[in-house]
């Protein structure tokens, strides 16, 4: 990516990022969102979180096909043990990059 | 202004910094991870300051990386930054209770700093009383500056690490996990984390580039409100 379409992209993230902080708030708008509309918006985060790491446990790339055995998945799940039970950011990170590399070692 | 505000001033922008500096230390930490990760998706300093400076919002900054990364379309990329932080318009709108006659200028400049960390801060301490809008513009700017030196530190600390050492692959993995979990608050949270993992899956075997995260999250969060809704309603009728 060039530097002007890295800019860009960096202006326009941050466009969409703040316009939502700011509209609400500069529109001093005492209207509460509507209850539906902010309960789907507390959903979106896991959604999305959920659905970007998906495929990286239970799909190839190239070509995109189906898998149950990735070492992705294998290292994934003493990660999610340790979120689970610790709830540790750097815990889990450090679990699951140690499990990956254990097992790119192994295979 | 006479000296009398003055001092008044120094003290509000004080009183942010010691409110300020637990959440400043927490990103410390992610900062860094952030810039390691960011070195190894190949972005130099200049540019993670570029993208900490104008997006400000360590999750979507995190899947930024990861999706360029993975060579994703800027589309892809700004429509999923859209998406995550489209809960901030949640805190903006609770925030703006605390804000009544406030000029534009401040609020706009104020708009820029909203995190979730510095929401459940200034929050508090506005409900708690007391707590001047200046300490709370102080807390943001704080926090944002230090989410960008760390950041950038980070990018210098990452050209240290070699690629592929002691599993860095697999540290956006490991942090999303993480993420996830925290964000389980409930069954209906675990339910729509499922659905979106198997939409996303089908997607992206279906639809060309990163379509499928926007595709899958936005229909699971809507099937997972229409679930939470006709239980709700079913739990009440009974």
């Amino acid at each position: 990516m060039s530097s002007r379409d890295f800019l860009f992209l960096m202006i326009a993230m941050g466009a969409v990022t703040y316009l939502p902080r700011m509209i609400p708030l500069v529109m001093l708008s005492r209207r509460a969102l509507p209850p539906w509309f902010a309960e789907w918006l507390e959903l979106i985060p896991v959604a999305i979180l959920s659905a970007l790491i998906a495929p990286t446990l239970f799909a190839h790339s190239a070509p995109r096909v189906f898998t149950l055995c990735k070492m992705e998945l294998l290292a994934a799940l003493p990660a999610l043990l340790c979120a689970v039970k610790t709830r540790s950011l750097a815990g889990t990170v450090v679990v699951g990059m140690l499990c990956y590399w254990g097992l790119g070692l192994l295979m | 202004m006479n000296d009398r505000v003055r001092l008044r001033e120094k003290g509000v922008v004080k009183e942010g910094l010691a409110a300020a500096w637990p959440i400043c230390l927490g990103f410390v930490p992610i900062a860094l991870s952030l810039g390691v990760l960011a070195q190894k998706a190949g972005l130099v300093p200049w540019q993670m300051a570029a993208m900490s400076l104008l997006v400000f919002a360590g999750g979507s900054q995190f899947i930024a990386v990861a999706m360029l990364a993975a060579d994703a379309s800027m589309m892809a990329i700004i429509s999923t930054t859209f998406m995550v932080n489209l809960r901030h318009l949640l805190m903006s709108s609770a925030m703006a209770v605390h804000f009544p006659g406030v000029s534009r200028r401040f609020l706009t400049l104020f708009a820029y700093g909203l995190t979730d960390e510095s929401f459940a801060l200034n929050m508090t301490r506005f409900n708690q009383g007391g707590w001047s809008r200046f300490s709370a513009l102080t807390v943001n700017h704080a926090t944002n500056a230090t989410w960008v030196i760390g950041t950038v530190l980070g990018v210098y600390l990452g050209q240290l690490v070699p690629p592929g050492a002691a599993g860095v692959d697999f540290a956006l993995t490991g942090m999303f996990i993480c993420l996830l979990v925290f964000q389980l608050r409930g069954p209906i949270f675990t339910i729509t984390a499922l659905i979106a993992a198997a939409c996303s899956i089908v997607a992206y075997m279906w639809l060309p580039g990163n379509s499928y995260v926007i595709v899958a999250s936005c229909l699971a969060a809507t099937v997972g409100l229409i679930l939470k809704r006709t239980l709700l309603k079913r739990r009440m009728g009974a």
